[in-house]
Parts: C-alpha cells; structure tokens; sequence
C-alpha cells in the first residue's frame, strides 16, 4: 500500500520537474522549442523484463535532471524520451528505429537482455546512432555504436572463479555451472569450462545444468547439487540463472539446508534488487560477483545513493551494478559530448574513446579503444540484511576483454576501434572479419 | 596447526568445565594475544585469532566464539582494540572484561566474518559445544566434527561419548568417531573395519563421502571392506531416490494441482478460456503480501497466522473480482470461445500492468511462518515442511472443492446449468446467477492458490504467466469437466516431469513431457477422464 502512494507522488514529482524544465526552456527560447538534446530510453516497462529494467528507466531519468541541474550540457537541456518496448525483442528494434529516426535522440540508454540488444544493433548501424549498453553480458562482441559499460566475462566471471580456487574462497575443486537456458549462460559456462579445464579441473568434477526460464520448482536440481557436493572435494556452484528464477532457487537451498560454508554459490545475475524479495538469513555467506555494490563506502558512492533516494522519494530504495553501469555511461556521453562540441554521432564515438570518468566505488572508469570500460571486480557475501557485504576485490581495474581468450575461434579475435577501425579483427589472418 | 589446537580445545574445556572457570592467570598471555587479532580487520587473522583462541582453552573463549557468531564482536579501528557487547547492549572488553567507558558506540565496527572464518568458527564452536547442556547444540556439534574430519577432535568426540546420554546424540558421536577413526592411520586395522561398519550402517550421503574418500595409505583389508559397503550404499541410495522423486513429483503435482483447479471450474465446468486466471493466483499471492505487511506494521505477533488470515481474504478479494469479470465482460462473450480468450488476455495485461504500479516491478517478499520452515527425514528421504502443508492444502482444497459440488444447493445448481442449461432454466434456475457464482468460486479458488504458491515462487507481477500453461494442460490432459481428472492429471504431469528431470535435464524433461501429453491427447482427445452424455459443448 505504501508503495502505492511513493509511485505516485513520484509520479506527480516527476511532471512537475518536467513542466518546470518545458516552461523554463520555454522562457529562455520562446521561438525555438529544438533547443534541447534529446537523450532515448529504451527499458522495457511492462513484460518479464520490467522487474529489472523499470530501474534503470528511472536512473536515466534521475541523471538526466540531475544534469539539468547543472546546467545541461553544451547549454542545452536534456529531454529524456522514453519507450516501453514491452520485454519484446523485435519491438526493441522498433522503438530504437522510431527514438532515432522520429524523436531524433542523440544517444539511447538501453536494453538489459543480449537478444535484445542484438534485435537493435542493425538499427543502430543503419541509422548510425549511439547505445549505451549496461548490464553484464557474454562478451564476444564489439559494435562501432555500442559502447559497453557493464561488464564483460573476463571482468565478472573468471575473477570469481579465480577467488573460488583461492584459499579466502575455500579451494573449491569440484563446479557446478547451472544457468538459464539462454545465450549468456550457454557462453559464460562455455568460457568457463574451458578456464576450468585450463586450470587442471577433471570433466568428472564439472557438473553443468541449464533450466528454463522461469523455473520454479528446484527440489530435484537442488538434491543433485547436494549429491554431486557431497563427493568428499570441496564444492562451489557458480550460477547464471536469470532474475525471476532465483527467488526460488534461493528458497529451496535455504528448505535444503545447504549452507555457505559447505557449498557456496556465486551468482551474476544476483544483486540487491533480486535479495528485496526473499528472506536472505538462510543465505548468509552465499557469494556475487559484481563491479558495484550499494555497501560499498566511498564518498561518491554515498552521496549517489542519498541523492537517488531523495529524487525516488523511497529511503529504501536500492541501488544496484546496472545502474552504476548506467551512472557511468551517461556520464561518459556527457563528457565525449563536452569534448566534441556536439552530439553528431561520429564525433561523439570518437571523443568517448579515453574518455575518464569517475566510477561509484572509487576507482575511475576508462572507455576503451573496444569500446568496453575499465572496472574493479568485487565478490560480496549475502548478509542477513539483504545487503552484500565485499570479501574481496580485484588489486585495480579490469580492462574489458571484448573478445575471450578462452575459447577457440574468439582468442585470436581483437577489437579495436582507433587503430584497427574493427571489432573483430583476426590477429592470425591480419583481417577484419567485417560484420 | 589447527590439529595441535583442536586437542588443546577439547583438553582445555574439560579442564575449564571440571575446574568450575578457575580464572587465568597472566595478564597478556595467549589469550588476550589471540583476542588482539581480532583488532586488524583481516579475515585471515580473524580465522587465526579463532584458532588461537581455541587452543587457550580459556574459559571466555566460548564468550567470544558466541559473540562474534552473534555479530556482537566489535573492535575499535583506531585503537584497535576488540570490545563485546553483551546482550543487554552494553560494552565489554573483551582482553579485559572490563566495560568500557567513554568509547562511541557507533566508532566501532563489528568483527566481519567470511566463507573460511565461518567455517573455522563452525569447527571450533563444534569443538566447543561436544559438552553443551542443550542436546540440540551438542547434535550440531556432532555434525560439524563428521563434516570437518579433523583427526585431532577425536580424544573430544570420545570423552562425549562416554558421557552422552541422549541416544539420537550418541549416535551421531559414535558415527563421527568412526569417520574419525577410519582415515587415521595411526588406529588399529580391526577397530577401523569396525568403524567401516559402523560407518556402512549410517548408509546415507555423508557415510558415502567419508568411505569414498580414504587416504592412500589406507591397508587394503579395510579399503575392500568399504567398497563393499560403498556399493551397498549406493544400491540402497538409488531405491530411496526413486522415492524421493516421486516425493518430489508429489510436491510438484500438488503445485500444478492448486494452480489448475479453479481452472477446472471455469474452463471445465463452464467451457470459458479464462487467460486471466494466472493473475487471479498473482493477486492471491499479492493479498498474502499486504496481510503480512499490515501483521509486521500492526500486530507482529501474529504473523505465524498470517497465512490463516490471508486465505479467507484472498478467496474473497479474487472471488469479488472473477465476479466482476464474469459480469462486467464475460457474460457479453458466452459462445464465442476466440473473443473470450482475447478479452480475458487483456484483462490479464490489465491485472498485471495495475499491480506493477501499485507494487512495484520487483519482487515482494512474502515471508514464510515458523511451521512451514525447517526439514524433517524419513528414512533417507527429505522433506520440506513448507512443501509437505502445500501438499497437505491442495488436497484439503480438493475435497472442499468436491463437497461444495457434491453437496452445497450452489453445487447442485451448477452441475445442472453444465449439464443442460436450458432444462436448468426451466426448472427455474437462475443461470446468470449461477455463472457469476461459478467464475467466483474458480477465481477465489486461483486465489487461495495464490497464498500456498507466495511461499514457494517470486511474488511479482508475472507469477500468473508461468502457471497459466501448465494449467491449461493439466485441465486438457485430465479430461474437461472433472475434477477427479485434474487431480489425476497434475499429479501424473507433476510425477513424470520429476521422474524424467534426472535423466533428461529440465529443459529438455519439460519438452518431452509435452511431446507425450501431446502424443496422449492425439489418442484421447477427451484427456483421462472424459465427461460422458451431455456434455458443455452441447
């Protein structure tokens, strides 16, 4: 009931913002109503995917009047504009053609799943436009138009395999890759498979489980994970199940009484949005690995969170890795934008390459040449608050790999959009292998 | 290192507790150096300092290991300094055990502990609880020194043994002293094929793990000896595997069961395509929500009963609303199935985009009462008590269900509109009447669904959406019109999907399943129990 009230006033906070910002712009060029940058937002809004991507929607939102605020860049105020593509791929295509085409944005923040982003990516080229890109993703791939602020498998992945196999993480020798049946846990267990493999790990001691989406019932998967640990080895599960299936996963280790200390798992698509809804005392000490928490003490981090709960109106709001993502990808925009004195977009993606900005955690995050970002990587364990407490954390920032080195076929690919002028260049064959 | 300390654990706790806490003597000696670690916030000495504190043997060893289970071990990051807060909140140091005076509270940070210091913690609390009065404690503490085999506990297990009383207890220090025994070298041969026995008889998981698992050394009289039992193990493992499946499938079955029935009704008994009967069971699960918000909000000690509170509202929230539907849309579209299942599309999209914006697009948590939490075993079977009283409900469900047909004056009336509804008119029946109260009585059924499936699934608004197809299925599969057939039905499909999981993975068991309800309907096309006469159609 509650929430019913601070959406609402949210609601009406946000139209008064908007009449104020329309009236003030108004004031200043009467006869010019063109005198803004339009900035695109394309989250789904309604569908599966609105759990996670209402969110990010409302960060956009946030950093846009936040900037406004500041002025706006190159003088100008920002106009978000902002589509719901429904959790529907081929409809993230046509909102994308209609946000750049029709409303004629400079720059899109958008998509969370990877069918959706490939679903646009032909749009973006054809209409040669810009996508900032934020959630964690498979790799393999590197776009001219799309930069990717969330993080890559060598920035999430093996980082935590790597504390796994550590003394802190308990010398786990014997995996469990379980995953939804989609693309990014198929290639992420891929990729993993082979590290694994590379580091001695027997194919006895890989156990690799796909559900489908939306998966409810885990007695059976769960029971075997118990089986498969109770192999006298140390084991660990490293999970890559989507969002919506997690709660139940979560709630059948806790009824299983399967502990941190006897098999841990570590999750990537875990953070504190997904923990809101489950009772995370029976899940103490289980493990994410993110490049962002909202525990983190740092100065920025804090007044980002206080300055994002205010505008949200909720106290309790959380904040979580994709926004953060989004947090640095606006403003690295904001200052390629800065840099180039304009928002064509040939200009822009040449300036963001080397583009600096400060990340949440401390760190600074730099936009590479592959058109993927610097990142620190860190492994938090489950509190009993719901929150995640960092146990660990990379030495200094991870440079996204666009193309991993892992697998065979992508290892000898590299990317590079400054000297090569390519995203998938074969350093073997000294060719580019073109789109 | 930790062997040496576990020795010194157990010999120092019994001297502790025979002595009566005789107070140590030095004033900076192992123990306030071990408790000092604590001091530099690094989990490597934390688990250190654990160790260390261990092998003091000092009685106020246990305080500590209590107190920063507890969360309650704070150190100051200035002076470093380790202080415990007792239970009434009040500072102690913890070197000194003299309260602490003039120290900010809020300066102080608590002893963080991880994976490793946990289970550094859970091995020397394990230790250190062999001897606890509380038969639970010392039940847990057998357990952890079976898990953590660590040879140099065994003069601990031993002197617990002999004095242990409680047979459940005893069993499980004797078991963990064979485990114990069985990868020592140093033991006798006989006393370890004695221990393989005791071992093999336990015959559950962890006996497997520690049998498969013998050093290299081990003679090889005792390694044939347990094969021997590994394979009997193993045998016996597998029959109660099946019987965990089918438990599984059972749970599973009471699932699709809760989640089909109201579908039973509306679709079986009154022939409507309801696509909004997934996000009847959503709103049954978002009424459980605000019932136990309020309870947290108003009345916290009731929140045990929360779920009793929550099904009679829910059956009268979704109730209310089917009523609407039925009244508002439905009535207009008897006859014409297509724009039926359009219309109720829409007010499915309708139901889920509302609750969106009311809730929120995350997830509610929806906490589970005491009595549903927690696991029991019988045999080596394993079950839930959360999954046991969903089962418990959906058949109480059933049968209420059954008797309101059978016979309730509205039942009577309904099955006569399904079976010749013009003949039911002109007996006087009032069949709009009737048809609002059926579509009621599915949805507020949905409903109460919805309070069971808050427990196990994400309380969001697409919880509807994944049950909606695997009701339609169970209805079609069991034969439309009875509700003998859905029961049937669910529990088939819910014991088939878990039977075929193991061996086919679920993404690819699911798919089969499909293939075979499909293959099944090509044969019978009226499902399992087909309604025979008149039947709605008509």
């Amino acid at each position: 009931m509650l929430n019913l009230f601070t959406h609402a006033q949210r609601m009406a906070g946000r139209v008064v913002v908007g009449a104020a910002a329309l009236a003030l712009a108004g004031a200043a060029v009467p006869a010019n109503a063109q005198e803004t940058i339009k900035v695109g937002v394309l989250h789904s809004l309604s569908g599966t995917m609105a759990i996670s991507e209402t969110t990010l929607k409302d960060t956009v939102l946030f950093l846009v009047d936040a900037q406004n605020k500041k002025g706006g860049v190159l003088g100008k105020k920002l106009e978000a504009v902002v589509v719901d593509p429904a959790s529907n791929w081929p409809l993230f295509a046509e909102k994308a053609r209609e946000l750049i085409a029709k409303d004629k944005v400079a720059v899109v923040f958008g998509c969370w799943t990877s069918v959706s982003r490939k679903s646009v990516l032909p749009v973006f080229k054809e209409l040669n436009s810009i996508l900032f890109y934020p959630v964690q993703y498979e790799g393999e791939e590197s776009e001219r138009n799309v930069f990717y602020t969330g993080a890559a498998p060598n920035q999430q992945a093996i980082p935590a395999v790597d504390y796994l196999m550590s003394k802190d993480g308990g010398e786990v020798k014997r995996w469990v890759l379980a995953g939804t049946d989609y693309v990014y846990p198929r290639t992420t267990n891929k990729i993993l498979e082979a590290y694994l493999k590379s580091k001695g790990v027997a194919q006895e001691d890989i156990m690799i489980n796909y559900t489908p989406f939306g998966h409810s019932d885990w007695q059976t998967i769960v029971a075997d994970i118990k089986k498969f640990g109770s192999a006298g080895k140390k084991t660990a599960v490293v999970s890559t199940i989507n969002g919506d299936a997690n709660v139940p996963f979560y709630k059948e280790l806790g009824n299983q009484g399967i502990k941190a200390t006897d098999i841990p798992v570590v999750a990537f698509s875990v953070g504190e949005e997904e923990l809101a809804g489950i009772d995370t005392k029976p899940l103490v000490g289980h493990l994410a690995a993110w490049n962002y928490f909202q525990s983190i003490d740092t100065p920025a981090n804090k007044e980002f969170i206080a300055a994002w709960q205010a505008y949200t109106k909720n106290p309790k709001r959380t904040t979580n890795d994709p926004m953060e993502a989004t947090v640095i990808g606006f403003n690295a925009w904001v200052a390629a934008v800065e840099k180039a004195k304009t928002t064509d977009a040939d200009k822009v993606i040449d300036a963001l390459i080397g583009v600096k900005v400060p990340n949440l955690t401390g760190g600074v995050a730099e936009v590479l040449p592959n058109h993927h970002i610097t990142k620190p990587v860190f492994i938090g364990e489950i509190e009993d608050n719901g929150q995640l407490d960092v146990v660990w954390k990379t030495d200094g920032l991870v440079p996204g790999d666009a193309w991993t080195d892992y697998l065979e076929g992508s290892k000898d690919l590299d990317a590079d959009w400054v000297k090569l002028k390519c995203g998938n260049y074969n350093t073997k064959t000294k060719k580019c292998g073109g789109s | 290192m930790r062997a040496s300390s576990s020795l010194i654990v157990a010999l120092g706790l019994c001297l502790a507790l025979f002595a009566a806490l005789l107070p140590s003597g030095a004033q900076a000696g192992p123990y306030e150096d071990a408790v000092a670690k604590f001091g530099t916030d690094s989990y490597s000495d934390t688990a250190a300092a654990l160790t260390d504190l261990a092998a003091t043997g000092d009685a106020r060893a246990a305080v500590v290991v209590g107190a920063i289970s507890d969360g309650r071990l704070l150190f100051d990051p200035t002076s470093k300094i380790v202080y415990i807060k007792t239970a009434d909140g009040a500072l102690v140091d913890a070197a000194t055990n003299a309260p602490a005076t003039g120290v900010d509270a809020a300066t102080l940070k608590p002893v963080r502990a991880n994976n490793r210091v946990r289970s550094v913690l859970q091995g020397v609390s394990g230790a250190l609880s062999l001897m606890n009065p509380d038969p639970a404690k010392r039940l847990d503490a057998a357990a952890s020194v079976l898990r953590s085999r660590d040879v140099t506990s065994l003069p601990a297990v031993e002197a617990a043994l002999a004095k242990e009383t409680n047979p459940a207890v005893k069993s499980a220090l004797s078991l963990a002293r064979a485990a114990l025994i069985v990868g020592n070298a140093s033991a006798p041969e006989a006393d370890r094929i004695v221990a393989v026995q005791t071992i093999a008889d336990e015959g559950n998981q962890d006996a497997l793990a520690v049998l498969r698992n013998l050093p290299a050394d081990t003679p090889a009289t005792v390694k044939t000896q347990a094969a021997t039992a590994v394979t009997a193990i193993e045998r016996n493992l597998a029959i109660w595997g099946v019987a965990q499946n089918v438990w599984y499938g059972v749970s599973l079955g009471s699932v699709l069961l809760l989640a089909a029935i109201g579908l039973a009704i509306t679709f079986g008994v009154m022939g409507v395509i309801n696509m909004a009967h997934g996000e009847m069971v959503m709103l049954g699960a978002y009424t459980t929500f605000v019932v136990q918000e309020l309870i947290r909000t108003y009345n916290p000690a009731l929140f045990d009963a929360s779920l009793l509170i929550a099904i009679p509202l829910a059956f009268l929230f979704t109730g209310l609303i089917g009523v609407l539907i039925e009244r508002l849309v439905i009535r207009h579209l008897y006859g014409r199935a297509l724009e039926t299942l359009l219309a109720t599309w829409g007010i499915s999209l309708i139901l889920q985009q509302a609750i969106r914006t009311a809730f929120g697009p995350t997830n509610r948590e929806v906490g589970a009462p005491s009595w549903m939490s927690g696991t029991f075993d019988i045999g080596h079977l394993s079950v839930t008590y959360g999954r046991l009283w969903i089962i418990i409900f959906a058949f109480m469900v059933f049968i209420a269900l059954l008797g309101v047909l059978r016979m309730t004056r509205i039942g009577l009336e309904m099955r006569a509109v399904t079976q010749n509804r013009r003949m039911a008119a002109a007996v006087g029946i009032r069949t709009n009447w009737v048809d609002a109260m059926t579509f009621g009585l599915g949805s507020g059924i949905a409903g109460i669904a919805g309070v069971a499936l808050s427990q196990i699934d994400n309380v969001s608004p697409n919880l509807g959406q994944s049950y909606i197809i695997d009701s339609f299925l169970v209805v079609v599969f069991g034969g439309v019109g009875n509700l003998w057939g859905t029961l049937v039905g669910a529990m088939s499909l819910g014991i088939a999907n878990k039977m075929l999981e193991p061996y086919a993975g679920a993404v690819l068991g699911k798919i089969a399943l499909l293939v075979i309800v499909i293959l099944f309907i090509q044969k019978r096309p009226r499902g399992l129990f087909a309604l025979k006469g008149r039947s709605i159609e008509a």
